[in-house]
């Protein structure tokens, strides 16, 4: 059951990124280039997804616990360091490079080229290693 | 119509990371997810996670099959996925970044942007931020300082 539900989230994720153009490396690069000619189709992903979210969690956190787990797994970690700051920069600038953030990259496995296998290990050994550090 | 499809894109997107929190009690984070289901295979929590994944490699493929202008490259009307924006050694880098930032800022754009911003977390609203601005920086200089991708 567990895995049935993982399977529905996971194919409405990938659903949304391709309808809404995030599988499209161009898209992205278009709306971080705010100097050039712009695209603001992600600001409309985004802004459509953070509403739905905003307003879903509450409804399921009214419920007091999820279907099939005891509680809700939430972060409670509320300081800024120097890790969560440091980090992010990073990964901006492989975003800003490549147009692909984790779930666009692998979503975009059914178009799999030498570019995108090649990014897509680099970043499995980017997880391995910030394990490590 | 490119915005309008991001927009019900977007909807999609947070209906998933809503299914997951109200199924499981887990946020949709992209990144914590396939990480861990990489590197740590956590004992009744890896069966979920690689269906997840399946998933999320036949969202796309499915928007294939249905055809009908349901994708959304730009300037490509029947394209599903896009070029990638560079060569091997390109996203050799951009893939090493992005897997290190997002392992050490634990999240990226799902987990911080969509996830963490719904839940109004500081941290995810500062690393958002963070990672769009570190993102749009490095296009400027690369598009407008040094003059274009190699």
């Amino acid at each position: 059951m567990k895995t049935l539900l993982g399977y529905v989230a996971g194919l409405l994720f990938g659903l949304g990124l391709a309808i809404g153009g995030m599988t499209d490396p161009a898209r992205v690069i278009g709306f971080l280039d705010i100097a050039g000619d712009w695209d603001p189709t992600l600001i409309f992903v985004l802004g459509g997804a953070v509403v739905t979210t905003f307003i879903g969690y509450r409804l399921a956190w009214k419920r007091g616990a999820p279907w099939l787990a005891p509680r809700f797994a939430l972060p409670t970690r509320r300081d800024l360091d120097a890790r969560l700051l440091g980090g992010t920069a990073l990964f901006g600038i492989g975003w800003g490079l490549s147009g692909y953030c984790p779930g666009p990259a692998v979503a975009s496995i059914a178009g799999l080229s030498a570019p995108l296998a090649a990014m897509l290990v680099a970043m499995a050994a980017g997880w391995w290693l910030a394990r490590r550090v | 119509m490119a915005s309008l499809q991001g927009l019900i894109g977007g909807v999609l997107i947070g209906l998933s990371a809503v299914w997951l929190m109200a199924s499981l009690g887990r946020i949709a984070g992209i990144s914590g997810l396939l990480s861990g289901l990489l590197w740590e295979r956590p004992a009744g929590d890896s069966a979920w996670r690689l269906a997840f994944l399946l998933g999320l490699i036949s969202g796309p493929l499915l928007v294939m099959l249905i055809g009908g202008g349901l994708g959304n490259v730009a300037g490509v009307p029947d394209a599903v996925i896009g070029a990638p924006a560079g060569g091997v050694g390109r996203m050799l880098v951009a893939g090493l970044l992005v897997g290190l930032g997002t392992g050490i800022g634990s999240g990226c754009t799902s987990g911080h942007g969509v996830c963490g911003m719904a839940r109004l977390s500081p941290r995810s609203l500062v690393a958002t931020v963070t990672f769009v601005a570190a993102a749009m920086i490095t296009v400027y200089v690369e598009h407008h300082l040094i003059g274009g991708p190699a």
